[in-house]
């Protein structure tokens, strides 16, 4: 034992910045979050224990339950819709086209700046009441709307904002559909399955562990999305907090309100709520996904 | 006939995505008159007016700000480069006691939302007095801390034959020498990747450095612009736009000079 831990300690050496950071910056922040969340701190006071205070207060809190469920149609909304436009056109694609690499790019881009606060303003401005949107529907003779000040559709806004970075979940499964070796499918082409047998029997069974590490990746993303509903409601997450989202409503109450305890609770639900979504995920996946000839990986 | 009714809708398909970008780009050069009144993409009075007036519109120059966004940025590249490569290397190619648990800590700390370590962490800043400073934007790139380029690099590393370790460990190389000498230098496409999206997501990383930064000499580019319509009142949507532009430039640009790398870099995160 005293041996291998002596053999260890060049890489213990290697791993030294890494492990200050995960004691320093991960796993101690994280304890002492837990510990917050069941305190009342305020930052400039010393943390006072409450119990479960914050957690049952959570769950009265009707801005909270607003929050909770603008974040829940955000997400289930969202992020079928990214998947099913990523795996469409990538697809159409795939088909050996010419300019493959220049499409691929250019659908590429809104996923690189989506996430900028300039995209977010230009946004703001298109869905706007004066805005672009309006400008074109009114060539057509349609009467235009409010789309941000109304809180019927503030939150669609946000969800097309979303959808628009489709490109990057799409660049993994173009990765994921070169992978599928040609010769399956004109076996089952000469076995007489047509375009959409193919697609839905050879190609998206083949794909799904492609398929499932997107949705995992954008569930878990979706669930923290925050730079968009806070540029575009003026850090309110108004009208009527239509667009509170999760971690909008976290930032307000931890650095409007300076109630850290209370959002150190929100952050552990947060967590909460991921790791079920994620586990829910692979449970659900094993039905599924298929991962050829070895069985089920994982 | 089938091909060119796919190229027409594919192209189509991307002019409409894109086009949103290009009239942000065309909306920055009229005058502020002419921008809500059509949704054409040719100014009808181009002019670099609003360039000029949003440029020192906040008070401060727009070039102190993004001069701080480029001081974060480019101190994140070089942390995340050193510190995940050599943690990349550890969990790669040395054996070492707690290997698999450690491997697995790493592996879960991808997954964990941010704002589970914000609070404390946001305290911990406080005690050290490092609010409204760099600090907590640069230090834990330093201490490898964005697990995603570790493990992208110890995928990287397994590829690398181990046979070449071999042979420089007979030459009388040591961890410390294999590491500089024969997996560093065969690493540069990931340590290259690595760089790319560093300093994409620093530069567009707002939340951090909302919570962080206040005075206004030190603010980045994220921060500022968020800032700009209360600086200058909600007319001036031409001035915000030719700063929006200035701001996204960096990143388009990375973008075209490194487009494969970035795409394939992407598309590598979801193979393994």
């Amino acid at each position: 034992m005293i041996a291998n831990l002596r053999r260890s300690v060049p890489a213990y050496l290697f791993l030294l910045p890494w492990f200050i950071g995960l004691v320093g910056l991960t796993i101690g922040p994280m304890l002492l979050s837990l510990y917050y969340s069941f305190t009342d701190y305020a930052l400039l006071n010393t943390p006072e224990w409450t119990g479960l205070q914050n957690y049952t207060n959570l769950f009265q809190d009707p801005r909270y339950l607003q929050s909770l469920e603008v974040t829940f149609v955000y997400v289930a909304v969202s992020v079928p819709l990214e998947m099913a436009f990523a795996l469409a056109v990538a697809v159409l694609l795939n088909r050996g086209l010419k300019g493959l690499a220049v499409y691929r790019a250019l659908y590429y881009v809104p996923s690189l700046l989506g996430g900028s606060v300039a995209i977010a303003l230009l946004w703001q401005q298109i869905f706007g009441t004066d805005g672009l949107l309006n400008d074109v529907l009114g060539i057509f003779g349609i009467e235009g709307r409010g789309w941000i000040s109304e809180p019927g559709t503030a939150l669609w806004t946000l969800i097309v904002l979303r959808v628009w970075q489709f490109g990057a979940p799409m660049v993994i499964f173009l990765a994921g559909l070169r992978q599928i070796p040609d010769e399956v499918l004109e076996a089952a082409e000469v076995d007489g399955a047509g375009r959409w047998q193919r697609f839905w029997r050879v190609t998206l069974p083949l794909l799904s562990p492609v398929v499932f590490f997107n949705l995992v990746l954008q569930i878990i993303g979706a669930f923290q999305a925050f730079t968009p509903a806070f540029v575009i409601s003026g850090g309110k997450g108004g009208p009527s907090d239509s667009t509170l989202f999760y971690t909008l409503y976290l930032y307000q109450q931890a650095f409007g309100n300076f109630r850290m305890g209370y959002a150190a609770a929100m952050a552990w639900v947060l967590l909460l709520i991921i790791a079920v979504f994620t586990g829910l995920n692979f449970v659900l996946g094993r039905t599924w996904v298929f991962y050829g000839d070895e069985g089920v990986r994982r | 006939m089938k091909r060119v009714l796919a190229h027409a809708g594919l192209t189509a398909g991307a002019l409409i995505m894109l086009y949103p970008l290009l009239w942000m780009i065309s909306a920055s050069l009229r005058p502020n008159t002419e921008i809500f009144q059509r949704p054409g993409l040719i100014p009808e009075h181009p002019t670099l007016g609003n360039y000029a007036l949003g440029w020192s519109s906040t008070g401060t120059s727009f070039g102190i700000y993004l001069m701080n966004s480029l001081i974060i940025c480019t101190a994140v590249v070089i942390g995340n480069v050193l510190t995940c490569s050599l943690t990349a290397y550890a969990f790669a190619r040395l054996t070492f006691v707690g290997r698999k648990t450690l491997f697995g800590l790493m592996l879960a700390t991808i997954m964990l939302p941010a704002h589970v370590t914000l609070i404390a962490q946001y305290s911990i800043f406080r005690n050290l007095n490092w609010i409204d400073t760099f600090w907590p934007m640069i230090v834990p790139s330093f201490l490898a801390t964005d697990a995603f380029f570790v493990f992208l690099m110890v995928q990287f590393i397994r590829s690398i034959p181990v046979e070449l370790d071999d042979a420089a460990r007979i030459d009388g190389c040591g961890a410390w020498g294999i590491y500089r000498r024969i997996i560093l230098p065969l690493l540069t496409p990931a340590l290259v990747t690595t760089a790319i999206f560093s300093f994409i997501w620093t530069w567009n990383n707002f939340f951090g450095q909302l919570i962080y930064l206040s005075t206004r000499t030190r603010l980045t580019v994220p921060v500022a612009l968020r800032g700009f319509l209360d600086a200058t009142g909600s007319s001036e949507w031409g001035a915000l736009f030719a700063m929006s532009v200035v701001t996204l430039v960096p990143v388009v640009v990375v973008f075209v000079i490194f487009q494969r790398r970035i795409l394939a870099g992407m598309a590598h995160s979801g193979l393994k």
